[in-house]
């Protein structure tokens, strides 16, 4: 199969990686770009772990295609620093313990983005229902939900 | 693993249905691929061309109109379904059932289009529309076709659609005065597909007797499954919940699910008693008030 020139702007960086037209979004952000942080597991839509945003959307890039996001905005863990500063919901996650083995906070904190940028001023109810598509099989719910509406409420 | 494909991204409607005359069955068409990514991952779809209609703007809009009513374009997303403030007024239920279809991270790329043309029965969209007589609209370079809703699945993961033709649109039409309808699935997770469901709308006369109803299935069979005894039942009958009750009997009869590691034949119709008795009252409840 002939590889084909992509232009993929990650983290606010642009790329070019050339790839089989079958790769997904999230072989190019961990084989391709070497950005580890947005995991694998089940590949089958269902567990969340591979949560990245396109254009502020959470997706699940064990199912997307890459050639699918030329030229939208993709925005994967490593990308919710600024300067070396943690974002509001990663220094959440650290206070509140909001993980146990870690392989689904990067998903986690991905999803939670998403959210918090659309919604100000959630319910608790929101809340959990915003990490529907995410699975912690470590079963710390609680304290990431804690953690997401401590940013809700303007503690960070 | 996926089998390699040559990709095709067409700029435009004329472009895409261009593509797909030329390649017809060699071809796949792709739009959010939330189903067709993991079928092709197992190797049980391998297509020699994907085409990729993600970005064709022309099939992604939701536009009402008094007259004709809804109509949303193939690939509009179901989150932006979900967000839709006319479709919320208008015609809840749909929004209801999107709230509750996969997760928020499936809906923001899944599209409604690619949901009904890939037919699984258990798929929550179209046991929905075909409630609210929904049509399909498909389109080849030759010209387009509309469907009834419930006339467009054949069987499994099967429709009426050819090779060389593209889902365009659903259209629903404007609901009759006094119309309620409801939906609901059965799973233990949220974010699950329905072990079975079940869809109802009634209209009422202005005497309050039924007018029309219907009763449509989820993963109750081949295809989503329209349970005509059960609406005849209904028809110019008064609100009974006796009635409502067996409508559900009627329908855990008529229905053929299968019997796999979620749940047994059995369980299945009882629960399918059990939603559409559920499912009528509630429709019943709605188009009343």
């Amino acid at each position: 199969m002939e590889k084909q020139a992509l232009k993929l702007s990650v983290n606010g960086q642009d790329f070019e990686v050339f790839i089989n037209p079958k790769t997904l979004l999230v072989e190019v952000i961990r084989d391709h770009l070497g950005l580890t942080g947005t995991k694998r597991g089940c590949e089958t839509v269902s567990c969340g772990a591979c949560t990245v945003t396109v254009n502020g959307m959470a997706v699940k890039s064990c199912s997307v295609l890459a050639a699918q996001v030329e030229g939208m905005n993709i925005v994967t863990a490593e990308g919710l620093e600024t300067d070396g500063n943690l974002s509001p919901i990663q220094k959440a996650f650290l206070d509140y313990g909001s993980y146990q083995c870690g392989f689904c906070t990067s998903g986690m904190l991905m999803s939670a983005t998403a959210f918090l940028d659309e919604n100000k001023n959630p319910t608790k109810q929101e809340i959990k229902e915003s990490i529907e598509g995410n699975i912690c099989r470590c079963t710390g719910y609680n304290s990431i939900v804690r953690a997401i509406d401590a940013v809700a409420q303007g503690k960070y | 693993m996926i089998y390699d494909f040559n990709y095709l991204k067409p700029g435009s409607l004329k472009e895409a249905l261009s593509m797909l005359s030329e390649h017809k069955d060699e071809c796949k068409v792709i739009c959010g691929g939330q189903s067709l990514l993991i079928v092709m991952r197992q190797g049980m779809v391998a297509p020699e061309y994907l085409l990729d209609i993600k970005h064709v703007k022309e099939l992604s809009y939701i536009s009402l109109d008094a007259k004709d009513g809804l109509k949303i374009g193939a690939a509009t997303t179901h989150r932006t379904i979900e967000k839709s403030d006319v479709i919320a007024k208008n015609y809840p239920v749909l929004v209801a059932m999107e709230n509750k279809l996969a997760s928020i991270q499936t809906r923001n790329w899944g599209t409604i289009g690619g949901n009904l043309a890939h037919a699984d029965p258990a798929g929550d969209p179209a046991p929905v529309l075909i409630s609210l007589k929904a049509s399909i609209k498909v389109g080849s370079a030759n010209g387009e076709r509309t469907f009834p809703l419930d006339e467009f699945f054949v069987d499994y993961f099967a429709t009426q659609k050819n090779d060389d033709e593209l889902v365009l649109e659903i259209q629903v039409p404007v609901p009759e005065p006094k119309t309620g309808a409801a939906y609901q699935k059965f799973n233990l997770l949220d974010s699950d597909m329905g072990i079975v469901a079940a869809a109802a709308s009634v209209t009422l006369n202005n005497d309050g007797t039924c007018k029309d109803a219907r009763v449509v299935l989820g993963n109750a069979g081949p295809v989503p499954l329209r349970v005509k005894k059960a609406e005849e039942l209904l028809t110019g009958k008064k609100y009974d919940e006796a009635l409502f009750a067996e409508a559900g009997r009627i329908a855990s009869e008529e229905c053929e699910p299968v019997d796999d590691i979620h749940s047994s034949e059995a369980h299945r119709r009882h629960i399918i008693g059990v939603l559409t008795k559920r499912m009528l009252k509630k429709a019943w409840d709605l188009a009343k008030a």
